[in-house]
């Protein structure tokens, strides 16, 4: 356990000292995708539901914030949580519709519904269409903290994280992770044992898309603009691809995999152009065929290994 | 002129047939879908990506080799089902005895790669692919113009739907194939080669999608992005109606692609979302699909 804490600890100092060791809209880039992916693990790496959807909380939840703080000239705090409270609506109502199936299926109608709110975002007069919601200004937080200033806004966004991780964690130790994890293994066996098995999923489905959204919200005040690509369905793939690479299920995995795809993007977008899309399929398919388990799930396994020949 | 709700009828016939057409692309996507997706439990992602590489098949033969619509018509579907057997050798097997999601997450990969690899090589803009002479032009029926190759794409596209339709249901290959995906290990034990029957389908449901592409190369422009566009609404379409039989899915994509075609006219601002309405309808009136049985 201390072991845990130390490890956390270590993590916790390294975004610490981030931004004198990088550049700081990238880490910041970093964490919201980390955020985004560890908020999709929990849905579907911990509860098994895979959603091919998420892009649609991220988008939704930036055009949210931006709006309200852009155009109703709210305080950075209450974008935030207004862009946050959105997606969750919004998972709540696509988590209605898509638990009525399971599997394959989930996935598609998750896909076919993140779909469907991109279209409405071309036409909304609110989204600025191809163009996006641009120049959204960062404000003061709660009126006193400058986040026009990168320093100031990347200890915030690391606030951010932090505490959205500290509750996924939560989440996923508690007993009602533990349901999750029954539902996961076996789905009869939940149902049999007295779980109201579409509850729970829907439970976890809203707040997957709640901490989806409230990484939408904080990477649209980074940026200071709310655009298509969010809720475009290619990054609803990339969500997916972050945490396979990283390793479904592990508590840790989708940082990593955040990590990686966001600095390998960031390095290759100006040298090999649309080829970055190929890159991601090659990576997409070898996890697929070779790495199920992804990078963390693979060092875990080896852990495990090595402790037990000992 | 006569008008129907205020519409004039020369444009609703126009929009119910352009429903058509695109209904007849749903059809003969979501029934590739549905093929392989009975045998192999696998959603095939690149199942777009596969019918616009058979689109640029066309245009790469006429533009290269100066092979003609006709030609391309034949060998677009066998080039992009070889390529899928390929795909079934190499990757797709490997991958029967996991999660069905798996299948999804590598043919989602293989999407990105081939659509990556077109964009890079011919831009997203679209390019232009003449209407074959025989069939440029346009029949007057009187009360409308019906361009006649709007006419071809809707009965070719029928009749590949109803032979496939005749060949699973009523020919001994078919018995065989809907016995193996009943139950492949009895099936195998009866002596039929299930491994080879697995890598046809898939060959033969992407050369479906393959034979889409070249239909539609003269209708729409061959752009990379044709192919991921069009997939989710198919994904849509296949929802709706459900996996579980072949005149279903047929029923269904034409269903759907005339329902787009009257929203056009009637509602044009919710002609893009409305399939997607209908899926939410039917998730909440009959969740196992129009056609559909629950496994």
């Amino acid at each position: 356990m201390s072991r845990q804490t130390l490890g956390y600890g270590l993590l916790l100092l390294l975004g610490l000292v981030a931004p004198a060791l990088a550049y700081p809209i990238l880490v910041m880039k970093v964490l919201c995708f980390a955020l985004f992916a560890c908020a999709f693990n929990l849905l579907t790496g911990f509860t098994g539901l895979l959603s091919f959807g998420h892009a649609a909380f991220l988008g939704t939840a930036g055009y949210v914030a931006g709006h309200a703080i852009k155009i109703w000239q709210f305080p950075p705090e209450w974008g935030l949580l207004l862009g946050t409270l959105a997606a969750a609506a919004l998972g709540w109502l696509f988590g209605v519709l898509a638990i009525r199936r399971a599997g394959i299926y989930f996935a598609m109608i998750t896909l076919a519904l993140a779909q469907m709110m991109y279209f409405i975002f071309i036409q909304a007069p609110f989204t600025g269409a191809e163009d996006g919601l641009q120049g959204v200004p960062r404000g003061r937080l709660f009126g006193v903290l400058d986040l026009a200033d990168d320093i100031n806004l990347y200890y915030v966004v690391l606030a951010i994280f932090t505490l959205a991780f500290w509750l996924i964690h939560r989440t996923i130790h508690s007993p009602f992770g533990q349901v999750l994890k029954a539902i996961r293994e076996n789905e009869a066996r939940a149902i049999s044992l007295g779980y109201d098995v579409a509850k729970y999923k829907l439970l976890a489905f809203v707040l997957s898309a709640a901490l989806a959204g409230l990484a939408g919200a904080t990477k649209m005040l980074v940026f200071r603009f709310a655009t298509l690509t969010d809720a475009h369905w290619h990054t609803s793939g990339e969500v997916v691809l972050m945490t396979l690479l990283g390793g479904m299920g592990t508590v840790l995995g989708p940082m990593a995999g955040a990590a990686i795809i966001v600095t390998l993007q960031d390095q290759l977008a100006d040298k090999v152009g649309s080829l970055v899309t190929v890159i991601m399929g090659l990576i997409f398919v070898v996890c697929v065929l070779v790495f199920r388990r992804g990078i963390v799930g693979e060092i875990g396994a080896l852990y495990r290994k090595m402790a037990g020949t000992r | 002129m006569s008008e129907v709700f205020g519409v004039p009828l020369q444009a609703l016939l126009g929009q119910l047939m352009l429903g058509l057409v695109n209904g007849s692309f749903y059809a003969m996507l979501s029934l590739g879908l549905a093929v392989i997706f009975g045998m192999l439990n696998i959603i095939n992602f690149a199942h777009g990506a596969l019918y616009m590489m058979g689109a640029f098949i066309a245009w790469m033969s006429l533009e290269y080799l100066g092979i003609g619509y006709w030609w391309s018509l034949l060998l677009a579907p066998v080039l992009v089902g070889m390529l899928g057997i390929l795909i079934e050798r190499s990757m797709l097997q490997w991958l029967y005895k996991l999660d069905h999601l798996y299948g999804l997450l590598l043919t989602f990969g293989l999407a990105l790669i081939i659509e990556g690899l077109f964009r890079d090589l011919f831009g997203v803009s679209g390019l232009p692919y003449t209407i074959p002479e025989e069939l440029a032009g346009a029949f007057n029926l009187g009360f409308m113009f019906l361009p006649k190759y709007r006419a071809w794409i809707v009965l070719s596209s029928l009749t590949v739907c109803l032979l496939t339709w005749f060949m699973i249901e009523k020919t001994r290959l078919g018995a065989y194939l809907r016995a193996a995906t009943e139950n492949p290990r009895l099936t195998q034990a009866f002596g039929i080669n299930v491994p080879l029957m697995v890598m046809l389908t898939y060959g033969f449901g992407v050369a479906l999608a393959g034979f889409a592409g070249v239909l539609a190369a003269p209708a729409l422009q061959v752009s990379p992005l044709m192919g991921s566009n069009l997939i989710i609404v198919v994904f849509a379409v296949v929802v709706i109606g459900g996996m579980g039989s072949i005149l279903g899915s047929i029923l269904t994509g034409l269903g759907l692609g005339v329902i787009e075609g009257l929203t056009k006219v009637f509602y044009p601002e919710a002609s893009a979302t409305v399939v997607f309405f209908v899926m939410v309808l039917v998730l909440l009136l009959r969740p196992a699909g129009l056609f559909g049985r629950e496994k």
